[in-house]
């Protein structure tokens, strides 16, 4: 028995290492990822004024902040018992959809692009931005001036890009002015280009090179979660429909999120494990998966009836015509990501435009009682969900947070082990070979630092490779 | 060439992504640049590539750690970055007050556990995970506790200006230390030394017009809401000197953290309070609340649960 152990696990954001057991044979026994850290606001977010949470929760996680603040901010509303204005909710789901672009264009360009642009097996010194931006000097001006884009866009909306406080329970506390929406307009409108040079470049140049790979790469098979309104795509606000491998599906509100899911724990990992609970039980086996869903773009893009902004739609009739619904293989979560940074870029267009934007009352005043309330939203990785709790003065007495990563801890653990088992025969490996086990993790979008919130932060995937005798033979980590 | 290494411990990633809003003179920087380690964007492994190797990380000139010390690991990253590292610099507050994720440190470590694995809502009760897993510390500590830094960046998180001054002074071997001023001295909003309201919560909108002028707006701790721009250190707003929560029309929550090394910003923010005819009392949590970002300079314990 031999082991190899990865570590850190790179190019996702936070800690994880993969461990990975080899038999006498050199073929793959079992992975593990294992998540190493914990920083716990589930506890110390308790005993906090709960009109506070939106402003410390976002520190859960620095790259979807966005996701955090507003997941709260609704369970605050939920809370105090405010319907927020009609301006308010359109200025949260704006500076949201800035916020989108910055995410889904880092994820995509900056994170898991090196393994597509310079090659999987690429030596791992050129594997990443930097190699980018010597190959394709053009490409990653283009990508980092839209990131920055998107990030700027939420800047001028509240204030702040990273941590932001802007929404409040109530609604929004920085109107937006006439003079501004000038200038987000033509933000928009040039991360729209960039979203439609993004897509075409990609079914050009990118995906077709790998559309073998993509369909024989580690394939699992999983139920989804994702947010609809109506049937349609919308990221900040509907109900939640959870759809099984077979593509049905039942809709429920957020708020009933515990009829539908419960929470496993394993002993080599902080992170916990998510599953659906009319399922009757948990389980990882390949062959046979119980309770395993997925969430983040794929599963967004497979439980919506359609999308409410044109170039997004097209896109998806395309994908569907392609892959089916529900589609299943893994490295199309990147092809799915796209298609949302169109539909992030054509809805910020489309609220842009609306004369209602500059609405000065965008807050009601809210007065603290004893209440229970939910938020959810899609976080570009996947449905996130803040329960709160409070006494009559307005502290908070019990906090439940499941974000979108850790919908996805048993998936990617499978998807690893799958992975791990194709590419590692009879002993031998490389670290080209290596870096498509951690691809399998990186199609994810993973945020550990969301996912480890409950104590310190970090997933760490480690791959250890194992052999019979349980002597670790190596290990990867980041 | 400046060869660069990059560790993130018990962090949000908030500091990396500040490094990217420096938007495009980045690409002008990168070229000085070499980064040989930095998990975020890049794949050097601890163990080696295959992890053929021993725990290491490649030498550096530079030496740039995000985020607090929370379990055994974090320790071991923070060490080794010294022992590569010719200079250190601890990014945002985490690596230098602890951050949020010390407010923690209010708790028991096996408080925590108990929370997280038996009591929260959906969970199926279960015991600690322990297995390959690296054991948390009993408590969150600022990495200048565990090593010794050479140059802290405040914030919540730092400023892409800030990130990019004191790169190019490294480069250029030049002198970079912060300003010893408060969020206060770069608020634009108007203030009469008097409040005119008793504290409240910030529960409702502070007085402003849509597109007013800062200036013309009345100083929010003077219009009754807790702001810890008195004891706060400046330079939140960057280029634009506005402090960011300002901004927002919110009050500042002092993430940049004392205005000095060895400042307690909960006396500071007593006698600012005082001053204006506030009563600190009537502030709920007032510990958490002082100490939000500062929890292991300002020492946040456990305290018996009333």
């Amino acid at each position: 028995m031999k082991q190899i152990i990865l570590q850190p696990v790179t190019r996702i954001e936070g800690h994880a290492k993969v461990t990975i057991q080899l038999d006498d044979q050199g073929n793959v026994a079992d992975t593990r990822v294992n998540v190493v850290e914990l920083r716990g606001f589930e506890k110390f977010c308790v005993g906090r004024p709960v009109e506070e949470l939106p402003r410390i929760v976002p520190r859960i996680c620095g790259v979807c902040p966005w996701a955090h603040h507003l997941a709260s901010s609704k369970a605050c509303d939920a809370v105090f018992g405010v319907e927020i204005p009609p301006v308010a909710k359109k200025l949260r789901e704006l500076a949201y959809m800035g916020h989108f672009i910055h995410s889904h264009v880092l994820h995509f360009f900056v994170l898991s692009g090196p393994d597509f642009v310079m090659g999987p097996g690429a030596d791992y010194t050129v594997r990443n931005v930097i190699g980018i931006a010597q190959k394709v000097p053009d490409i990653a001006r283009q990508v980092l001036r839209t990131r920055f884009l998107g990030q700027m866009m939420t800047q001028i909306l509240g204030g702040k890009a990273i941590h932001p406080d802007v929404s409040v329970p109530g609604g929004w506390s920085k109107p937006v002015t006439k003079e501004e929406v000038v200038k987000l307009k033509e933000m928009a409108k040039e991360c729209l280009d960039f979203a439609t040079f993004a897509m075409n470049f990609a079914k050009k140049d990118i995906f077709p090179q790998y559309l073998e790979v993509v369909k024989s790469y580690a394939p699992i098979s999983t139920g989804f979660l994702g947010m609809v309104q109506d049937g349609a795509l919308n990221l900040y606000d509907g109900n939640l429909r959870m759809m099984t491998a077979d593509g049905k599906y039942e809709d429920f509100p957020g708020e009933r999120y515990m009829d539908h899911i419960a929470e496993h724990v394993e002993p080599w990992t902080y992170l916990k494990f998510p599953y659906l609970k009319k399922a009757g039980g948990f389980s990882m086996a390949l062959d046979k998966p119980v309770g395993i869903y997925r969430t983040n773009s794929l599963a967004r893009i497979n439980v919506v009836d359609r999308i409410p902004t044109p170039q997004a739609q097209a896109e998806l009739e395309e994908f569907r015509k392609n892959f089916g619904r529900p589609a299943q293989l893994t490295l199309l979560y990147h092809w799915a990501r796209l298609i949302e940074l169109l539909y992030a870029a054509e809805r910020a267009v489309e609220l842009l435009a609306d004369p209602g934007i500059t609405d000065p009352n965008t807050r009601k005043a809210v007065t603290p009682r004893a209440a229970r309330g939910v938020g959810v939203v899609e976080a570009p990785r996947g449905t996130l969900i803040h329960d709160y709790e409070t006494d009559e003065k307005g502290l908070v007495k019990d906090v439940n947070i499941i974000v979108g990563t850790t919908h996805n801890n048993a998936a990617i653990n499978m998807s690893v082990k799958k992975a791990a088992q194709d590419v590692i025969k009879n002993g031998k490996y490389d670290q080209g070979l290596l870096n498509l086990v951690e691809m399998a993790i990186r199609a994810y979008d993973p945020c550990l630092s969301c996912a480890t919130h409950e104590l310190d932060g970090r997933i760490p995937v480690r791959v250890n490779i194992v052999n019979h005798a349980g002597e670790i033979v190596a290990n990867l980590v980041d | 060439m400046v060869r660069v290494a990059s560790e993130w411990l018990a962090t949000c990633g908030g500091c990396e992504i500040t490094i990217l809003d420096i938007g495009e003179p980045l690409l002008d920087l990168l070229p000085k640049l070499q980064f040989v380690h930095m998990p975020v964007i890049m794949d050097h492994k601890y163990y080696g590539q295959t992890g053929e190797m021993e725990f290491n990380i490649p030498e550096a000139d530079v030496g740039l750690i995000s985020g607090s010390i929370r379990n055994e690991e974090n320790a071991k990253v923070a060490q080794e970055m010294r022992k590569k590292c010719k200079t250190l610099v601890a990014v945002g507050s985490c690596a230098n007050f602890g951050g949020i994720p010390a407010l923690a440190n209010m708790f028991t470590l096996q408080d925590m556990l108990d929370t997280v694995y038996r009591k929260t809502r959906t969970t199926v009760p279960a015991d600690n995970p322990s297995m390959d897993i690296t054991p948390l510390g009993d408590r969150v500590y600022s990495v200048s506790e565990v090593v010794k830094v050479d140059l802290g960046l405040p914030g919540c998180p730092t400023t892409p200006e800030l990130i990019a001054q004191a790169i190019v002074a490294l480069l250029e071997g030049k002198p970079f230390s912060l300003v010893e001023r408060s969020v206060c001295d770069d608020c634009p909003t108007r203030r009469e030394k008097k409040a005119v309201s008793s504290l409240k919560r910030p529960l409702d909108r502070v007085e402003f017009a849509p597109g007013q002028k800062y200036e013309d707006v009345r100083c929010f701790m003077e219009q009754g809401y807790l702001c810890l721009g008195p004891a706060t250190r400046t330079g939140c707003g960057g280029t634009d000197k506005v402090p960011r929560c300002i901004r927002a029309y919110t009050s500042c929550r002092g993430c940049f953290g004392p205005i000095r090394a060895g400042a307690n910003p909960m006396v500071d923010m007593m006698g600012a309070l005082s001053s204006v005819g506030l009563d600190p009392r009537q502030i709920e949590d007032r510990m958490a609340t002082f100490n939000r970002f500062v929890g292991v300079v300002g020492r946040l314990r456990p305290v018996a649960v009333r």
